[in-house]
C-alpha cells in the first residue's frame, strides 16, 4: 500500500510492469527512456544526413526505396530541391533537440544526477515522467509531418519568419508541416522546463548529508548550470512558437508584416514583425547550443579525471567558467542577426560579449590541459572520446573567432563556414560527449561492460571520419558556399562540388561507424561481461552504490560524504582514490568543504 | 488438343465481337452529338506585349537568345484572331454531359522558360500532366481560390524529372507560375464538360455536343468572359464568334 | 594507442591547416573599397585562430603522447603555476587577442554600415521575392515612384506594382533583371522584399545583407573592377532559395549610359 502522506520523493518501488518501464516514476528509468529517445532520434537524424549529402555529392543518384518515403518528395527516388529542404529541416530538428538537449542532459542527467547529489529520486517523480512522455509526444508528432499534408517544413531548424507563418502559400509543407514543428517544439519545451525543475530542485533542495554545493561533481554541477538556461530558454521559444502557431490558425499576424505579395496575390497579414522572431528565437537558441554542449563539459571533466587520477587543477574555476558561459550566453544571441538588417550599432554591441565568451571557452579548454599535464592517463574508450571532444571542441571554437566579428560575418555568414563550426563545436563536440558519457557510465547503469575492442574502432572510424566531414566545410565556406542549398548551380560553387562528393563519401562511412556503436550498445546489454560496483574506481556517489543502483539509490542507509569528489592520488591516502563517501582522514589542503 | 483450339477460336470471337460493340457505340454516340465553332477576334490594334527579361537564367536566356520573348497575355494572329481564349458551355448541359471527359490526358509542358499552353483547358476532376523539356528546374505553383475545393500545390520540378499528374476538383480558372522564373505564367481553366481553346487564329471548335440550347461563354485571361445563346441540332453545328476589347 | 592518437591529432591539425595555408579554396577576389579591411580583419583572424588552433591541439597531442604511459609508482604532477597561470594566461592573450580584433574589426564594419552614403551616389533598388531579384533605376527624374503592393503583377512583367499612369515618379523608371552599376562610383542600395526574407550576397563585392519583408534596409558600396559577377541569396527563403540569383555586371560609364539608355527602351 502506498503511504500516501509520504512526500512524492519517497515513492515505493513499483512492482507491475508498466508502472516499472512505462510510466515509471524512478529518474533511473526515465533517464534511460530518454537516452533509447535520443538513439532512436539520433538514427533517424543520420539517416536523414545521408540521404542528404548522398544528394548533394550525387544530385541525379536514385536512393532505392526513397520513394517510399514520399512519392511527390523523392519521383523515381531522387529528391526534390524542396523535399531536400524538408529532410534538413527536420534532420537538424530532431538533432539539436531530440538528440542533443534529450541524450547529455535529459538522459544522463536523470539517471545520475539524483545518485550523485545523494538523493532518494526527483523531487517532483510526477512531474519527471511527465517531462519524458510530454517529449516522446513531441517526438512523433514532428514524426508525423513526414506523413500528412505535402510533408514535413522546409524553413530550416531556425523557421524564419514571414516564411514560417504565411501558411502553405509559402512553398511545400509550409503550412501543415510548421504547424506540428511547432507543436512539436512547444511541447518539447514543456518536458524540458518540468525537467529542469527537477533538476533545479534535486541540485538546491535534495543533497545528501555532507554534500555541499562545492563538494557536488562537475557534471551535476554542469547540470544544474544547464537546467537553469533551459527553465529560461525554454520559457521563450514555447510562447514564441504558440504565436507562430496562432498566425497559422488563428489569422493572427505576429510575425508577419503587411503588404507581402506571393503569386501576384497580396497575403492576408499586416502588421507584424520579421525579426520579432529572430531575436525570440535566438534568445533560446544561442543558450540551447549551451545546453547541448554544457553537459558534454562536465562529462567529458567528470570521465578524464577519473581517467588521469587526478583531478581537475581547480575544481571552481571549472563551475565559474561554465557559470559564466551560460550567463554570457544570453547577451550574444545578436551575433546570429548581424546581417539581418537590425540596427548595425547593435551589431557591434553583440560583438563585444561574443568575443568575451571566448575567455571562459579558453579557461575551460586550458583546465583539462593544464591537468592532463602530469596525469597518469588511462586510454579507454570513454577517455578517447573525451579527448577527442577536446579537440573538437578546440576546432570549432577557433572558427568562433570569425563568426564572432560582424566585418568578417558579412563573408561568412549564411555559408558552409557556419555549418563547419556548429557541428564541430555543438554537434560532434556534444556526440562525443554522450558518446563517452555512454562508455563510461554503461557498466553502472547496465551492469554489464561495453566492448573496448568495438568501442575503440567506433572511435578511430568517428574521430578521423568527422573531421574528413567538417573541416572541408570551412574551406567551402570561405570559398563562398552559401548553406541550405541542394545543388551548386553557380558559376562560382561548380569547382566546389569534388570537395562535396569527398565530404559525402567521409559522411557514409562515418555514418557507418555510428552502426558499430549500436551493435556494441545492444550486445552488451545482454551479452557483456558483469561488472563489479566500481570497475574505474571512481570516487563520486555513483560508484559507492550497487549496480545497477537499488529503487531508491542507496539502499538501506543514506550516504553521508566526507570529501569532495575527486579525490585522487591524495598523498598519504590508503589507496590511490578516496571514495566522497569514505571517513578515512586525508590531508588535502585543497579540499572543498 | 483441339478443345483447345476451339476455346481459343470462340475467346478470340468474343474478344472481337467486343471491340466492335464498342466501337459501333461510339460511333453511334459521335454520330448522335454535333459541336459548336467559331472565330475569336481582338477588336483593334493588337496591345504592345512587353518583352521578357530573363537575364537570371542564363539558360533561358539562351533559348531565346535569337528570338527574345514576350508576355503572352494577348496573343493576336495576323487578321486579329486571338488565341488563347477558352470557349465552354456554361449552360444547358445535361448532368451525365457535364461530368463527362475526354480519356487523353493534356500536356503541360515547360519549354524554353515559358508554359506551351499558355492556357490549358481541363474538366473538372480530368487528369492532366505536366512536363519539363529545359535543363532548368522549375517550380509549378497554381494558386487556385481555396474557397472552390481545389487544394494548391507547389512543387519542383528538375531537368528530366517525370511528369506530376494532377487533377483539379472544382471548375475555376485557376493562374499557375513558376517563382523560379517568375515571368512564367500560365492558367488552368478548369469547366465543366465539353469546351475548346482557340488557336492564332482564332478559331475553335468544341466538340461532342449533345443537341440541346446552351449558354456558350468565353473567357479570355485579361478581356475577361462574354456569352452567347447557341442552338444545337442532332449531329449539326452550332456557331458563335466573338469579339474582345483590349483593357 | 595513445601515441598513435597523438601522432593523429598532430597529423589532422596540420592537414586541415594546408588547404588554408596553400590558398586551395580561396575567397573569390575582393573588387570593392571597403573589402581590403575586411580581408586584413580577416587575415589577422585567420593568423591568431590558426596558431590558436595549432598550438592547442600540438599540446592536447603532446601531454596525451607524454603522460599515458606513467611508470609504476610515479605521482602525479601539478602544472607549474597551476590553475592562476592558467586563467590569467587565457585572460592576457585571449583578452588582447579578442579585444584587439574586436576594436580593429570595428573599422571595417563601420565602413560599411555606419557611414552615410555619399550625396552623389547612384541609387538602385533591388526587390526580392520568390525566387528572383528585380532591380529598379529611378530614371533621369532621381526619385522611385511608390510601389503598390496589390498592383504587382509578375504575370504582367510589372514587378514592382508600378502605377505608370498615375504616378507621375514611376513613369521614367527602369526595371531590369540584371543589376548593371558603374565602376568607381558608389551605389547606394535600396532593398526591399517582396514575401519573405532573402538576401543579397556577392563575395567579391564583400556585401551580404539580408532583406527584411516590412521594412526597407539599404546599403552603400563601391565595385572597382570591371566584369559579371554572381548575386545570390543566403537566405532560405522557399523550394528556390539554391536557384534565386542574379548576375551583376560592372560596366565602364560610358557602358552603363548606354546600358541604361537601352533599358528605357524597353521599358
Ligand atoms: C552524421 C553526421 C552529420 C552529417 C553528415 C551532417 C550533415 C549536414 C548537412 C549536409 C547539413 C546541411 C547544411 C546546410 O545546407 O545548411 C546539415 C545541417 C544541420 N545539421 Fe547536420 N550532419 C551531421 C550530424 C549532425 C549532428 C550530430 C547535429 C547536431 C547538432 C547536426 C545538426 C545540424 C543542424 C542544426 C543543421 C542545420 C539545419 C538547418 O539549416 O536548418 N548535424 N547537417
Ligand atoms: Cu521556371
Ligand atoms: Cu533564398
Amino acid at each position: 500500500m502506498h503511504d500516501m502522506s509520504a512526500p512524492a520523493a519517497h515513492h515505493g518501488a513499483p512492482t507491475s510492469f508498466i508502472r516499472k518501464h512505462v510510466f515509471s516514476l524512478d529518474h533511473k528509468v526515465i533517464g534511460k527512456q530518454y537516452y533509447a529517445l535520443a538513439l532512436l532520434a539520433a538514427l533517424i537524424g543520420m539517416a536523414l544526413s545521408w540521404i542528404m549529402r548522398i544528394h548533394l555529392g550525387w544530385g541525379n543518384f536514385a536512393i532505392p526505396g526513397l520513394h517510399l518515403l514520399s512519392s511527390t518528395g523523392a519521383p523515381g527516388n531522387v529528391l526534390t530541391p524542396e523535399y531536400y529542404l524538408q529532410l534538413m529541416t527536420m534532420h537538424g530538428t530532431i538533432m539539436v533537440f531530440f538528440v542533443l538537449t534529450t541524450a547529455p542532459f535529459a538522459a544522463f542527467g536523470n539517471f545520475f544526477l539524483p545518485i550523485q547529489t545523494g538523493a532518494e529520486d526527483m523531487p517532483f517523480p510526477h512531474f519527471n515522467m511527465m517531462s519524458f512522455w510530454v517529449t516522446f509526444v513531441g517526438f512523433w508528432v514532428l514524426i508525423a509531418s513526414f506523413f500528412v499534408g505535402d510533408g514535413p517544413t522546409l524553413g530550416g531548424w531556425t523557421q524564419y519568419a514571414p516564411l514560417s507563418a504565411i501558411g502553405s502559400v509559402g512553398g511545400p509543407g509550409q503550412g501543415l508541416g510548421v504547424v506540428l514543428w511547432a507543436t512539436s517544439i512547444a511541447i518539447f519545451c514543456i518536458g524540458q522546463l518540468l525537467g529542469s525543475l527537477n533538476f533545479i530542485t534535486t541540485t538546491l533542495d535534495m543533497r545528501c548529508k555532507g554534500m555541499s554545493l562545492m563538494r557536488l561533481p562537475l557534471t551535476a554541477w554542469a547540470w544544474f548550470i544547464t537546467s537553469v538556461m533551459g527553465l529560461t530558454a525554454f520559457a521563450v521559444l514555447m510562447p514564441a512558437c504558440i504565436l507562430l502557431i496562432l498566425d497559422h490558425v488563428a489569422g493572427t499576424s505576429f510575425f508577419v508584416a503587411s503588404n507581402l505579395v506571393i503569386n501576384d496575390q497580396v497575403l492576408p497579414h499586416s502588421g507584424g514583425s520579421t525579426l520579432l522572431w529572430q531575436h525570440l528565437f535566438w534568445f533560446f537558441g544561442h543558450p540551447e547550443v549551451y545546453i547541448a554542449i554544457v553537459p558534454g563539459m562536465g562529462i567529458v571533466s567528470h570521465v578524464l579525471i577519473t581517467n588521469m587520477r587526478k583531478p581537475m587543477l581547480s575544481h571552481r574555476v571549472l563551475i565559474y567558467s561554465m557559470a559564466a558561459l551560460a550567463v554570457l550566453s544570453y547577451m550574444v544571441y545578436g551575433h546570429h542577426m548581424f546581417v539581418s538588417g537590425m540596427n548595425p550599432v547593435s551589431s557591434l554591441a553583440f560583438s563585444f560579449p561574443t568575443l568575451v565568451i571566448t575567455i571562459p571557452s579558453t579557461i575551460v579548454v586550458l583546465m583539462w590541459l593544464g591537468s592532463l599535464y602530469g596525469s597518469k592517463l588511462q586510454i579507454n574508450s570513454a577517455s578517447l572520446f573525451s579527448l577527442g571532444f577536446i579537440s573538437m571542441f578546440i576546432s570549432g571554437g577557433v572558427s568562433g573567432f570569425f563568426l564572432a566579428q560582424p566585418s568578417i560575418d558579412i563573408m561568412l555568414h549564411a555559408t558552409y563556414f557556419v555549418v563547419g563550426h556548429f557541428h564541430l563545436v555543438m554537434g560532434v563536440a556534444a556526440m562525443f560527449g554522450i558518446f563517452a558519457g555512454t562508455y563510461f557510465w554503461f557498466p553502472k547503469m547496465t551492469g554489464r561492460m561495453m566492448s573496448e575492442p568495438l568501442g575503440k574502432a567506433h572511435f578511430w572510424l568517428s574521430f578521423v571520419g568527422a573531421y574528413c566531414i567538417f573541416m572541408p566545410f570551412h574551406y567551402l565556406g570561405i570559398a563562398g558556399n552559401v548553406r541550405r542549398y541542394q545543388a551548386f548551380t553557380d558559376d562560382y560553387l561548380i569547382p566546389l562540388i569534388p570537395v562535396h562528393k569527398f565530404i559525402t563519401i567521409a559522411a557514409l562511412i562515418t555514418g557507418f561507424a555510428q552502426l558499430i556503436f549500436v551493435y556494441n550498445l545492444i550486445y552488451s546489454r545482454f551479452k557483456g561481461p558483469v561488472e563489479t560496483d566500481n570497475p574505474w574506481q571512481g570516487t563520486s556517489l555513483e560508484w559507492s552504490t550497487a549496480t545497477p543502483p537499488p529503487h531508491n539509490n542507496f539502499g538501506a542507509t543514506m550516504p553521508v560524504v566526507y570529501h569532495d569528489p575527486y579525490q585522487y592520488s591524495v598523498e598519504g591516502a590508503s589507496s590511490d582514490f578516496v571514495m566522497q563517501t569514505s571517513p578515512e582522514k586525508i590531508n588535502n589542503p585543497n579540499e572543498e568543504k | 488438343m483441339s478443345k483447345r483450339y476451339n476455346f481459343a477460336a470462340v475467346l478470340s470471337a468474343v474478344v472481337l465481337i467486343c471491340c466492335g460493340a464498342l466501337i459501333l457505340n461510339q460511333n453511334v454516340n459521335a454520330a448522335g452529338e454535333g459541336k459548336i465553332t467559331g472565330t475569336v477576334k481582338l477588336d483593334g490594334p493588337a496591345p504592345h506585349m512587353k518583352g521578357i527579361d530573363m537575364g537570371k537564367d542564363p539558360y533561358c536566356a539562351k533559348a531565346h537568345a535569337n528570338d527574345p520573348a514576350h508576355l503572352e497575355t494577348y496573343v493576336v494572329g495576323a487578321d486579329g484572331g486571338l488565341a488563347n481564349v477558352v470557349v465552354y458551355i456554361s449552360e444547358g448541359l445535361s448532368g451525365s454531359a457535364a461530368a463527362e471527359s475526354s480519356a487523353t490526358e493534356p500536356v503541360f509542358d515547360q519549354k524554353n522558360c515559358m508554359y506551351t499552353p499558355h492556357v490549358l483547358g481541363l474538366t473538372v476532376e480530368q487528369k492532366f500532366k505536366v512536363t519539363t523539356s529545359d535543363q532548368t528546374t522549375h517550380n509549378i505553383h497554381p494558386l487556385p481560390n481555396p474557397m472552390t475545393g481545389n487544394i494548391p500545390w507547389n512543387q519542383s520540378q528538375p531537368p528530366g524529372a517525370a511528369p506530376v499528374e494532377k487533377s483539379w476538383k472544382a471548375p475555376e480558372m485557376i493562374p499557375v507560375q513558376c517563382n523560379i522564373h517568375p515571368w512564367m505564367h500560365g492558367w488552368f481553366a478548369v469547366v465543366k464538360g465539353p469546351h475548346a481553346t482557340s488557336d492564332t487564329k482564332g478559331t475553335y471548335t468544341i466538340s461532342n455536343v449533345p443537341a440541346g440550347n446552351y449558354t456558350v461563354t468565353a473567357w479570355q485571361e485579361a478581356a475577361g468572359t462574354q456569352t452567347q445563346k447557341v442552338t444545337v441540332a442532332a449531329g449539326g453545328a452550332g456557331s458563335a464568334n466573338f469579339t474582345f476589347k483590349p483593357k | 594507442m595513445a601515441k598513435i592518437f597523438a601522432v593523429t591529432i598532430i597529423l589532422i591539425a596540420i592537414a586541415s591547416a594546408v588547404p588554408i595555408v596553400m590558398h586551395m579554396w580561396p575567397m573569390p577576389q575582393d573588387i570593392s573599397t571597403h573589402g581590403a579591411l575586411i580581408d586584413e580583419q580577416y587575415a589577422d583572424t585567420m593568423l591568431e585562430a590558426g596558431i590558436s588552433f595549432l598550438a592547442s591541439q600540438f599540446l592536447l597531442a603532446f601531454f596525451i603522447w607524454k603522460f599515458s604511459a606513467p611508470r609504476p609508482g610515479e605521482r602525479v604532477k601539478n602544472f607549474p603555476g597551476g590553475a592562476t597561470g592558467l586563467v590569467a594566461a587565457a585572460f592576457l592573450l585571449v583578452g588582447t587577442e579578442v579585444l584587439a580584433l574586436g576594436v580593429f574589426g570595428t573599422k571595417a564594419w563601420a565602413s560599411v554600415y555606419l557611414t552615410p552614403p555619399a550625396a552623389n551616389a547612384v541609387p538602385v533598388q533591388v526587390q526580392a521575392g520568390q525566387f528572383a531579384f528585380y532591380f529598379r533605376y529611378p530614371g533621369p527624374d532621381g526619385t522611385f515612384g511608390p510601389i503598390h503592393p496589390e498592383q504587382i503583377s509578375e504575370a504582367n512583367a510589372n514587378f514592382f506594382g508600378l502605377d505608370t499612369t498615375h504616378d507621375q515618379d514611376s513613369k521614367d523608371d527602369i526595371v531590369a533583371a540584371e543589376m548593371a552599376i558603374p565602376v568607381n562610383r558608389e551605389i547606394h542600395l535600396l532593398m526591399h522584399s517582396k514575401d519573405v526574407g532573402h538576401s543579397f550576397f556577392v563575395p567579391e563585392l564583400r556585401i551580404q545583407q539580408d532583406f527584411v519583408p516590412g521594412l526597407d534596409v539599404s546599403v552603400h558600396f563601391t565595385a572597382t573592377k570591371v566584369g559579371r559577377y554572381e548575386i545570390v541569396c543566403t537566405q532560405l527563403c522557399g523550394l528556390g532559395h539554391y536557384n534565386m540569383k542574379a548576375y551583376l555586371e560592372v560596366k565602364s560609364q560610358e557602358d552603363y549610359d548606354a546600358w541604361i539608355k537601352q533599358q528605357s527602351a524597353l521599358q
